[in-house]
Formats: structure tokens, sequence, C-alpha cells
């Protein structure tokens, strides 16, 4: 941190029961090594009490502060403002799409929660099934600590159901009844060997093979789950297991 | 004779469990919070499942709190709940002269401890501190803060409890004696503001009871106590790590998910809605955590943030306080009915202080009905959320 002051302006979007949508506009001194969240507690505490917004650990452990920031979705709690304006500039700060929006910044994450709850994508599980693989450090994440592989021991797991894949998928715009990201995520992590309801919903019409192979999931993803690169894997899972089924070795082969 | 209502304000731990509580016991719950769930001190706890060790020897009655309370979280809570346990390390003389004290508080609180080597505890975590001197095994977890208010918010729903959230309440409505029978609320998604009328009124505001008594002309004697904490974007470590000595600053790193948090500090502030982070704690974190585990000296950082303790009494030294809990019946305190508050306490023991709380509502209310949340599993956070209601329902 620095004692640098910037002064930045934040467009915000609001909404309020029934009334049409605007921004309200809102200047405020910031250290640019703040996170976006922090100026918006600022908002809400020194300008405008009215202002409704969800978060709720600011260390991206729970993922309840997702917003579009200038049209990126971020999660808020570790955004610094030093990344997404400049002094004197201004930063447009949304609620995120594909979410019915509550009032504001907050949107119903409900239809996520129903879905990861529905293919039982466990919170915590033993390290040894939710290792932690060398990713290359991205955004300030650096690869896993030295974890030695203790069967006993158990993690929270990586998808923190914030919802910012959804957001940014181009086919979740266009499609209602596509999975998503996060589930089909969730599925892999799993697997579909012997499990026939999750592999009949990872492959179908509105499962992996909706996907376009955009990416943006991963690009968004705060919490390195890499839906991309899961969807694609999934892909084979699901080709795997109609070929295995073709020759008679069942679910569990 | 119909269901007595109930007006709770906060949705933190303790009002979800204390929901929780209630509903079970019969009552028809209504929760009013003014931000989301566990926007509150809740959210941004530490996440600490905390087995009592910290407390055997400065306060022992919170030391067993947390190890009775503990336990039973990690049977009812366990969806999120990392239980990996806990190491106490001593890295100097003066750690090593709170031994003794320490073995034999854990002993009078009944906290199961193991001695370990310093050879066997660099095995189990090498990232800690390679001058380690002695070592000991406690039963401490890691929780997500979140996801354990939501799955007490969402056992409470399954129960019938309604939950109002973005409502704030703004004033407290009272009968022709001045008892409180109801309260007025402000829907911060609308603007629109309410009424709303119950049996009994229950603040568990935590940091803010003091603000939510004054309202209703009653007085609650907590102290705004905040703490920092610092997140680091790699998991040193599996285990919680803890100095053995006297509860201090930065003197615990808990592993979570992909990460390690340290913390904390505590000072005194009289605004609890905003609280800034300084640049000083956060550099003084990473000096305390780094004596635990030197790599965070250098570890990229994930976040830095602060929550403020709802400490009650009004000694002068904050961390001498005792950390437990109190049910307040203003009839008895202020000479006004209907109206209840519980604050103070920890995330581990709000449970306990939610049996406390509805233990006096039934009480005052001539119920009689017992406490039923020692056992059964809470039901799967992601139920908080369901079909065709919206997340305020
Ligand atoms: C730095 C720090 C670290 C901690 N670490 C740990 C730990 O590791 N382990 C542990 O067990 N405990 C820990 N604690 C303690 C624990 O976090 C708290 O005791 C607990 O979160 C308090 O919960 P609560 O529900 O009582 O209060 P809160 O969570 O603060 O809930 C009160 C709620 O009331 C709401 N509210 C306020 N005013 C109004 C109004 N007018 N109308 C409606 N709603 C209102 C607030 O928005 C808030 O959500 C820590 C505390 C701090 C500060
Ligand atoms: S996959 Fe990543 S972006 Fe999607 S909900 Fe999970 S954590 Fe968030």
């Amino acid at each position: 941190m620095t004692a640098e002051v910037w002064t930045v302006t934040f467009r915000v979007f609001r909404r309020k029961g029934a009334e049409a949508p605007h921004y309200d506009f809102f200047r405020l001194e910031v250290s640019p090594d703040e996170y976006v969240l922090d100026a918006i507690e600022r908002i809400w505490a020194f300008h405008d009490r009215s202002l409704v917004y969800r978060y709720a650990c600011h260390h991206a452990t729970c993922g309840a502060c997702g917003m579009r920031v200038n049209s990126v979705e971020k999660l808020t709690c570790i955004t610094t403002i030093r990344s997404v304006a400049r002094d004197g500039g201004e930063v447009t700060v949304e609620p995120l799409r594909n979410f019915p929006v509550i009032s504001d910044l907050t949107v119903d994450m409900g239809d996520l929660y129903r879905s990861m709850e529905a293919v039982h994508y466990p919170a915590v599980s033993p390290v040894a099934a939710a290792p932690l693989p060398t990713i290359p450090a991205k955004d300030g994440i650096s690869p896993g600590g030295p974890l030695r592989e203790e069967p006993d021991a158990h993690r929270l797991n990586d998808c923190i159901e914030c919802g910012l894949c959804v957001s940014a998928c181009p086919i979740a715009t266009t499609t209602a009844g596509y999975l998503g990201p996060a589930v089909l995520a969730a599925i892999q992590f799993q697997g579909i060997s012997g499990k026939p309801a999750l592999a009949g919903l990872a492959d179908c019409e509105d499962g992996v093979w909706r996907c376009h192979s955009a990416y943006e999931c991963t690009a968004v993803c705060p919490s390195l789950v890499d839906p991309g690169w899961r969807i694609m894997d999934l892909r084979k899972q699901a080709i795997g297991r109609r070929f295995r089924r073709l020759f008679g070795r069942g679910e569990t082969a | 004779m119909s269901k007595p209502h109930a007006i709770l304000i906060g949705a933190g731990f303790t009002g979800c469990a204390t929901a929780y509580d209630l509903a079970l016991r019969g009552f028809d719950v209504t929760v009013l919070e003014r931000g989301d769930l566990a926007a509150g001190t809740s959210g941004r706890t530490h996440g600490l499942l905390h087995s009592g060790a910290r407390y055997c020897v400065t306060d022992q009655e919170s030391a067993v709190e947390c190890i009775d309370e503990s336990r039973i979280l990690a049977r009812i809570a366990a969806q999120c709940i990392e239980f990996n346990g806990g190491l106490f390390i001593a890295l100097d003389d003066s750690d090593l002269a709170f031994v003794d004290r320490f073995v034999e508080g854990a002993q009078t609180c009944h906290i199961p401890i193991e001695q370990i080597s310093p050879r066997k505890a660099l095995e189990m975590e090498p990232a800690i501190n390679p001058g380690v001197l002695d070592a000991y095994w406690v039963p401490d977890g890691t929780f997500d803060p979140l996801r354990l208010a939501l799955a007490f918010a969402a056992s409470a729903k399954a129960s019938g409890a309604v939950f109002k959230l973005y409502c704030q309440v703004e004033a407290m409505l009272a009968d022709g004696q001045g008892n409180l029978n109801g309260v007025r609320y402000w829907d911060r998604t609308t603007g629109q503001h309410h009424e709303l009328r119950g049996d009994i009124v229950v603040s568990a505001t935590g940091a803010w009871a003091g603000e939510l008594a004054e309202l209703a002309g009653a007085h609650v004697p907590v102290r705004p106590t905040p703490g920092v904490m610092v997140a680091f974007a790699s998991r040193f470590v599996e285990r919680a790590i803890n100095r053995l000595n006297k509860p201090g600053d930065g003197d615990i790193v808990l592993p979570q998910r992909r990460m390690v948090v340290v913390g904390t500090t505590s000072f005194e502030a009289e605004d609890v809605d905003y609280i800034p982070v300084s640049e000083e704690q956060v550099a003084e974190m990473v000096k305390r955590g780094a004596d635990l585990i030197p790599a965070l000296a250098t570890a990229p950082q994930r976040g830095a943030y602060m929550a403020s303790r709802p400490l009650v009494g009004s000694g002068t030294q904050a961390r001498s306080i005792a950390r437990t809990f109190k049910c307040f019946d203003h009839k008895e305190s202020d000479g006004i009915d209907g109206f209840v508050t519980i604050t103070g306490g920890k995330a581990t023991t709000c449970r306990a202080m939610a049996e406390a709380t509805a233990d006096m509502v039934c009480r005052k209310l001539g119920v009689s009905a017992a406490c039923q949340t020692r056992e059964r599993p809470l039901r799967s956070y992601r139920e908080f959320y369901r079909a065709g209601e919206g997340a305020r329902a």
C-alpha cells in the first residue's frame, strides 16, 4: 500500500422495486491499492445508505461480491482500484448478468445454488480428491503451497459459487436451459463414471455440447476452477462413456 | 392458540442460529437484516473453529464453551468445515515458560491436546518456523463463514422462519405501557417502510447491539472491538497454526481453501459501519504471521479486511474482556418488556448463544419447549435459496 490518493468517479447501476434502472455517480478519494468493494462500502457508509450490494468474507472465500466492473466480471473484494481505473477516471459497477436483479448491485443467485445442489457438488473434500494442481500464476494468485497429500485432511473446494462464469458466458446469455460453466465444472470435478444421473445431465444438448469454447468462464473465474478446461474434459468423459456403453461395458467400466 | 411471533434483528451467526432454535421450538420467526446474510461481523470472521485451547489459560469459561460447541458444530455443520486440527507452537523462551500453564489449562477445560516433537511438527507442517521448540496438537478447524450462516438459516427456513434481507430496523414500536410489540423497518430494495408486530423482539446485532438498544431507550454495554486479517494466496499449512502463548496480535494462521489467513488485532472503534484497514496493521500481520510461517514475509497477498467483535463489558483491556456471550432481558435491565438482546460470544459458540436466548424467550412468554439443535445435522446451506421465492424470502 502507498500514501497515493486518486480521485475516481464510480458510476453505479441502481434499481429499486419496479422503478426504471439508472446510474448514480459518486466521486471518491481512494487509495489505488484499496479494493473496489472498499469503495462501494464507503459509498454506502458515507453517501447513500440505500445502496444494495452483497458481500460477506472480503477475501475471496465466500463468492458473494461478484459484480461487473467496466463490463468485466470481478470479485470486488480482491480487485484493486488500480487494476480497473486511473486517477481522475471513471469506473462503472453493475450487477452480474444472467441472474435476476434484486436491487442495485445484488442479484438472485438461487438458480446457481440450486443447480449446484442438484449435482451434489460438495463444499468440502478430502485434499486427496481436491489436490492443488500447479496452474500458472494468474491475477496475483500463486500456485498452491507445499501441500502434501494427506488423505485425512480436508479442504474447502475451489468453486465459491460466485456466478462470475455464468455472467461472462456468451451461451448462458442466449440459452436459458444451458447448465452453465460452474455446474458442468462441478460435475467434472466428481467424474461421471458410475454416476448415470450426472452423466445424463452432462451428456445432452443443454450440457457439455452447448458450450462454444469461448473460455470466458476460465478468464473471469477468481478461484482457479478453470471451467472451460473442465467442460472440454467432461466431453472426453462423455465420449468415453458412450464408447464403453456401445461395447457393452456399462457404467462402471 | 396461534404460534407466538418472534422478530429477530440481525442475520449473522447468532441471528441465524437463534431463528433456527426458535423455529424448532414452535415460534413463527421473522428475521430482519439490513444487509445480506452474514453482512456484519460474521461474514468477515477469521474462521477458526475454536477448540478452546487459545483461551484455556486466560479465559477458561470461554474455553469450555468452545470445546463443547466446536464438537457439536463439527457434527451438525460438517458440510462447511475443514476439520484438520491445529498446532500450538513455541518459538522462544516466553512461549516455553507458558507451556506448563497451557497443558494444565487444557486439562482443566477437558480439551484433548497432544505433545508433538519439533521434528514431527515440521514433518506434519513443513512450512512452519524451523526454529520450533515445542508443539501441541489441538482439535481446531476452519469454517466457511458465509456457508455456516447459510446452513443455520436454511435450517431455520425449513422449519418455517422467514428471512427479510436488506431490511433495516429503524424504530422500535411500543404498546401503551412502554413495552415493545414490534418494529418499523426500511426495505432498502424497494425504498418502502413497513411495520411488523410480534410477541417478542430479539436483537442479535453483535457490535451494533448498543445502537439497537438505544432505539428502544435501553442500554447494552457492548464494545465494538475490531481486528484485521490478511489472506495469502497459497495454502502453506493444513492445520490451524497458533502461537503457544497468551492470546496476542497476529498469532493465528488458518488454512482455508487455497489460502492461509493471518489474524488478528484488537483495538476499539466508535463507528462500526466503516472501519478502514490501515497499512500499519497489515504490515504488522505480515510480520507476526511470518514468525509462524516464514514464507509469509514474501508471499503474494489475496486480500486484507476488518471485522468488529462485539465484546461485552466495560473493562479497559480489550483482549482481557471475557469472550463469553450475554443475554439481556430488558425488562430486568431497563424496565422494558418484550425485548431481548443477545451479543458477545464467538462464531464457535453461536449455537449455545441461540439456545440460551431461546430459553430466555420461552421463559418470558411462558412457552415450554426444549432445545433441539444439538444433534441433528443442519440442512444443506444451499437450501437457503428455495425455488420460486427469490433471495429475499
Ligand atoms: C477480527 C475478528 C476475528 C474473529 N475470529 C473468530 C474466529 O476465528 N472464530 C470464532 O469462533 N469467532 C471469531 N470472531 C467472533 C465472531 O466473528 C463474532 O462473534 C460473530 O460473528 C458475531 O456474530 P453475530 O451474529 O452476533 O453478529 P454480526 O455477524 O455482526 O450480526 C449482526 C447483524 O446485525 C445486522 N444489523 C445491524 N444493525 C441492524 C439494523 N438496524 N437492522 C437490521 N439488521 C441490523 C448487521 O448487518 C449484522 O449482519 C472474530 C471476530 C472478529 C472481529
Ligand atoms: S467456476 Fe469459478 S467463476 Fe464459476 S462460480 Fe465457481 S468460482 Fe465462480
